[in-house]
């Protein structure tokens, strides 16, 4: 992910070889250029007080319950239908998202057609939309009014306050990371090996399944871990579609609002130290497998 | 974008033909057609019932002011903490550089709701500074300045990552050069640095600006909602929605996606600049090479 250059090679002529070498090479460069005491101290103060310390204060609160008093607030039948509903819904849509954003990836790396920049400029849409914008529309094209609900609806299909509405958007969200993952990793495909493939009598599908799909799979599931990240913790659009109906459509997120609005703080805090804990699991995933990525693409 | 020759096609031409088909359907229905229905149900009643709903409503116009005096001061505490945070990562090698690093990234992944959360624990009434804000007489949760730290902490990674792959790819050469003959630290973040750098952190300016008018969840949990005191942009559209008044949440909504657009152009255009620039520098680099290759016997 981030390419470290040595660049320490200059300093080594301002300082005493000696002196350095027992410093260590890196150690060097603070010595001779300025601000590591003023960015340090603005760097730490930001992180401890932003991010370090409100989850720590966060953690800490759900562990003074004790663990049955922690079991007790966050394994009721509610929250469990509220877990069950955010990982069922985030996983297939982080699937749906893969899924479509290969093709789209594929499309915009390997084809070249009229409108390949619109599209390719409008997959950051969802980036840059505001969730609740985004909530709001997809509610109302998918009642049964709306531009898509009024076929829809009349063939059963209700986009609109159920679950199929809450996949629908959190695919609405997700698709620009499955997409931008995969996309350079085709374009620097070596498209040679696929034509040596075919010229040997490999079948199209083969190609595909023996010579193309084990080169693009690490991207693709790092988007897939990625999409599942981001549609975990997405609040904004799902409150305006999904009807929010405890047990059935209410997600992880949205129960620890309803809690806090009760002023049951315990549950609300159990339950976000839970989906807390699969953020951060996620996120070291995410970051091995980009590491695992960016050596491959070495 | 990488600039690339037009490859000849693998694919056979009905199977090209039908992915293209089944890209541009699945970036239509997902993408364009809800795009298009913002501003078509926001225009439903022609501009001036557009205008209205925005601007006779005091509501929304409290709304809208609120949403442009808390996301600049987010975007600002960012771009200080954004620029400290790469000189410092870019620049320096410290025992927990790494884990730094990873730090960074924690606001991605939590969910906003959490994090707000969290804040609530802190500065609410119930919460560990409670009774001391209280004393002091201070409002932060369901205030101006929850609603500035929530954002804050949503768009945090926003400046710091794209400042950081820049800064390493410059090297800091040119910067020790500076200091070896006479600058000061700030001389040499005015007159090095930060022309090196300013098309990145503008595109991390725009991309925390674009994210700190949009957020909802964490500002959702800190404000409180209270209608023309603690209401955003993005929470008003909350607001008109349960109301059943679709319109003019539709209008607020067209706001924010027209704000959206202008975003990704802006965008466009700096990640274009951000290109050149880098083209340069490996001209830059390649020239370099080819003299100390010259000089070599």
């Amino acid at each position: 992910m981030i390419a470290l250059a040595d660049h320490s090679s200059l300093a080594a002529g301002s300082s005493p070889p000696s002196d350095a070498v027992r410093r260590g090479r890196l150690r060097r460069r603070a010595a001779v250029l300025p601000g590591f005491g003023a960015s340090a101290a603005i760097t730490s103060l930001v992180v401890l007080a932003l991010i370090v310390f409100p989850l720590t204060v966060l953690v800490l609160r759900a562990a003074s319950l004790g663990p049955a008093g922690f079991l007790a607030a966050a394994w009721t039948p509610r929250a469990r239908a509220a877990y069950a509903v955010s990982l069922g819904a985030s996983l297939i849509a982080a699937v749906i998202s893969s899924l479509l954003g290969l093709v789209v990836a594929w499309v915009l790396a390997r084809v070249r057609f009229p409108g390949r920049r619109l599209i390719d400029a409008l997959v950051d849409v969802p980036l840059a939309l505001p969730t609740a914008v985004a909530g709001l529309v997809y509610s109302s094209l998918y009642v049964k009014k709306g531009w898509l609900g009024q076929w829809l609806v009349p063939l059963g299909i209700n986009g609109a306050y159920s679950y199929l509405g809450i996949v629908l958007v959190l695919v609405f969200v997700s698709l620009p990371f499955a997409i931008r993952v995969v996309q350079p990793v085709i374009e620097s495909l070596d498209r040679d090996t696929e034509e040596a493939a075919r010229i040997l009598g490999a079948s199209r599908l083969q190609t595909f399944l023996r010579v193309v799909l084990p080169g693009i799979l690490p991207a693709v599931v790092t988007g897939f871990a990625l999409s599942l990240a981001r549609a975990l913790g997405e609040y904004g659009s799902v409150v305006f579609i999904s009807g929010n109906m405890p047990f059935k459509t209410e997600i992880a997120p949205v129960l620890i609002v309803a809690r806090l609005e009760e002023f049951a703080y315990a549950e609300a805090t159990t339950v976000a130290v839970l989906l807390l804990a699969m953020s951060l699991t996620l996120l070291v995933v995410v970051n091995t497998l980009q590491q695992r990525l960016a050596r491959n693409a070495q | 974008m990488v600039a690339h020759a037009t490859p000849k096609s693998n694919e056979s031409k009905p199977i090209a033909a039908l992915l293209v088909a089944a890209a541009v359907a699945i970036v239509g229905i997902l993408i364009v057609v809800p795009l298009v229905s913002v501003f078509y149900e926001a225009f439903s009643r022609g501009v001036g019932g557009w205008w209205a709903a925005l601007a006779d409503d005091p509501d929304t116009r409290h709304a809208i002011w609120l949403s442009l005096t808390v996301a600049p001061v987010a975007v600002a505490i960012n771009t200080v903490f954004g620029v400290a945070a790469a000189w410092l990562v870019a620049r320096f090698r410290f025992p927990g550089r790494s884990l730094l690093i990873s730090l960074f990234d924690v606001p991605f992944s939590v969910s906003p709701v959490v994090a707000g959360l969290a804040l609530v624990l802190i500065f609410g009434r119930q919460g560990l500074l409670g009774p001391t804000l209280a004393w002091l007489d201070w409002k932060v949760i369901f205030s101006w300045p929850g609603l500035v730290l929530a954002t804050t902490f949503v768009t945090l990674p926003l400046v710091v990552r794209e400042l950081i792959p820049v800064m390493e790819a410059i090297g800091p050469e040119e910067e020790m050069a500076a200091v070896s003959l006479g600058a000061s630290g700030w001389q040499v973040f005015t007159r090095v640095t930060l022309p090196n750098i300013r098309w990145a952190l503008l595109h991390g300016i725009v991309l925390a600006n674009a994210r700190a008018m949009g957020e909802f969840g964490a500002v959702y949990v800190v404000s409180g909602h209270i209608a023309g005191a603690t209401d955003t942009m993005p929470l008003r559209v909350e607001k008109l929605f349960q109301e059943y008044r679709q319109p003019a949440s539709m209008a607020v909504a067209s706001v924010l996606a027209g704000l959206a657009l202008v975003t990704l152009v802006a965008k466009f255009v700096i990640e274009r600049r951000l290109e050149a620039e880098s083209r340069d520098l490996e001209a830059a680099r390649g020239l370099e090479n080819t003299r100390l290759e010259a000089t070599r016997p």
